[in-house]
């Protein structure tokens, strides 16, 4: 690992005055930059420790929920508040990573993480996200674990986060701050696609410090599901995974929410699917039909064909364990 | 981990960011660093060492209590808690499998709670409480999660086994070890290549059932 230097600024302030200098990266958990680290993929200058920051707070606002980015993974996914309000965090925050790891992880880190994807992690092997202008090892390559949605011929890595896709699918808004006041990005619009510059995961300014996030209020806490499908039962990063959330009059949806991982470079909100949800009666042949239209569009690279069917299916699965169907 | 930029690495983006940081220090550093340091650093600089002036400006005090014994160390900040325990504390019953935490074979616990090792940067614990496999025991009476790993043959080469048993004690202290399927998913983080997982699952099952704290 090359050298860097540390430091930990006493307050807010001083950390977004120090965060704002080229070549210094944050650190919270350190469980994925840590690694990037170890392995040559980033090479940081100085690191600015924030783990002192009072950001830890989990606290009802007006209208909603908020969670502070310094929150542990493990912390907020048992926080009683989150259980109860919003029980597809709390699912979706258990199906990732290990105990250990969830243990360090910070809401802050988890929106932050980098893709998974071999090649970005293999400093010999081409990848634009890492080396802009070097290739995309992954196009042609192996992609098993790869996008089928928004990717562009420059990157087809996807976000790793479980918990991000239950925060796209809940509406949820990062709050930021920089040396110009404090910024609130709908966490849809908060990670980028690929396009011509996938070494940009995210809108996230150069000076700019996530606070927390903001979840509003729902009534989805009793037909919420997060289902993830893997190479394995626990501990590994989702092949397809859906974050379903519906509220219910009788057999009869009045609303709906839901999310794919695993398929795009961010947290994929499944609008259209969710419109024809609304107001259908709860049935396996809804959820089929809500499926197929998420599905469309999709494109695949050799290597992920199977999600074309993995895909949908997964979110009909989800959908009838959301309903209470299963 | 002493050499600054080992040949087998590519050229970053910001390698012009590690000689901007070393001019920082070998200009600007070096004249508030003689005005309020020691000696030694200040003989240092007149014979021109503005490499070791930087390494000693790049080491961070770090207090720690480890099974109880409190330690002041001076660190680089790219050490890890890991590299701390084995090569600094000489307790080497934390091992280093993956180093990249996949494996948990570096398991321990900070402040009570479980973590990799190896992901740890020395420096993010400081004043922190830190349990290694070494600190389960009480003298020569081992704690009843070792007993039942040795009862139940929780292991075959036993590489993995400081970290499964840190990482088992973690998961009946958190109420996480209440049934078979329970057990196994929260002892997800801890890979064990002699398949030894069956007998580790009978024996949490079995410190759990009897009842005895952890």
């Amino acid at each position: 690992m090359k050298q860097f230097q540390y430091s930990r600024p006493a307050t807010q302030q001083a950390v977004i005055d120090a965060i704002n200098k080229p070549g210094a990266k944050i650190i919270a958990g350190g469980t994925n930059l840590v690694d990037l680290m170890k392995r040559g993929v980033t090479a940081p200058d100085k690191l600015i420790d924030i783990n002192h920051l009072p950001l830890k707070n989990i606290a009802p606002v007006k209208g909603g929920l908020h969670i502070g980015a310094l929150a542990l993974n493990s912390v907020v996914s048992e926080n009683k508040l989150v259980v109860a309000q919003q029980p597809l965090l709390s699912m979706a925050l258990k199906a990732g990573a290990s105990p250990q790891l969830r243990n360090m992880a910070t809401v802050g880190g988890n929106i932050l993480q980098r893709t998974r994807c071999a090649y970005f992690y293999d400093t010999t092997m081409p990848c634009n996200k890492r080396e802009p202008g070097s290739g995309c090892g992954a196009i042609g390559g192996y992609n098993r674990m790869h996008a089928i949605f928004g990717a562009s011929d420059k990157c087809i890595a996807v976000h790793p986060s479980d918990m991000c896709v239950a925060l796209v699918a809940l509406d949820a808004t990062v709050i930021v701050q920089s040396k110009k006041g404090t910024r609130r990005i709908p966490f849809a619009d908060f990670h980028r696609l690929p396009g011509e510059h996938p070494d940009l995961d995210n809108n996230l300014a150069a000076g700019e410090l996530i606070l927390g996030v903001e979840i509003p209020d729902n009534n989805f806490a009793k037909n919420s599901y997060y289902l993830k499908i893997r190479d394995r039962q626990s501990y590994a990063f989702a092949l397809v995974s859906v974050a379903a959330a519906l509220e219910l009059e009788g057999n009869t949806i009045k609303n709906a929410r839901l999310a794919m991982g695993g398929v795009a470079h961010k947290p994929w909100r499944l609008v259209e699917a969710e419109k024809v949800l609304i107001g259908k009666p709860v049935s396996a042949e809804t959820f089929n039909i809500a499926a197929q239209i998420a599905i469309q569009g999709a494109k695949t690279y050799g290597g992920n064909d199977f999600k074309l069917k993995l895909a949908p299916a997964t979110i009909t699965e989800a959908l009838k364990h959301a309903s209470g169907l299963v | 981990m002493k050499s600054k930029n080992p040949p087998e690495e590519p050229a970053h983006e910001d390698n012009f960011l590690e000689s901007s940081r070393r001019d920082f220090l070998k200009h600007s550093g070096l004249l508030t660093a003689i005005a309020f340091t020691p000696s030694p650093l200040v003989k240092a600089a007149k014979s021109g060492l503005d490499e070791k002036i930087a390494d000693l400006y790049e080491k961070v005090p770090v207090s720690l209590e480890v099974n109880g014994v409190k330690h002041q160390l001076s660190i680089e900040p790219r050490v890890t808690l890991l590299d701390l325990l084995r090569e600094q504390l000489e307790l080497t019953g934390t091992k280093k499998g993956c180093d990249h935490g996949q494996c948990g074979a570096c398991t321990v616990h900070v402040d009570g709670h479980r973590v990799n090792s190896c992901l740890t940067l020395g420096v993010l614990v400081s004043g922190k409480k830190i349990t290694t496999i070494e600190g389960l025991a009480k003298g020569d009476q081992l704690h009843p999660m070792q007993e039942a790993f040795i009862k139940h043959d929780g292991f075959q080469c036993g590489y993995c086994t400081p970290g499964q048993i840190m990482s088992a004690v973690a998961c009946i202290r958190e109420g996480h070890a209440n049934s078979e399927h329970e057990i196994r998913e929260y002892m997800s983080g801890n890979i064990c290549r002699c398949g030894a997982y069956p007998n580790i699952v009978n024996a949490i099952q079995e410190v759990k059932e009897g009842g005895q704290p952890v």
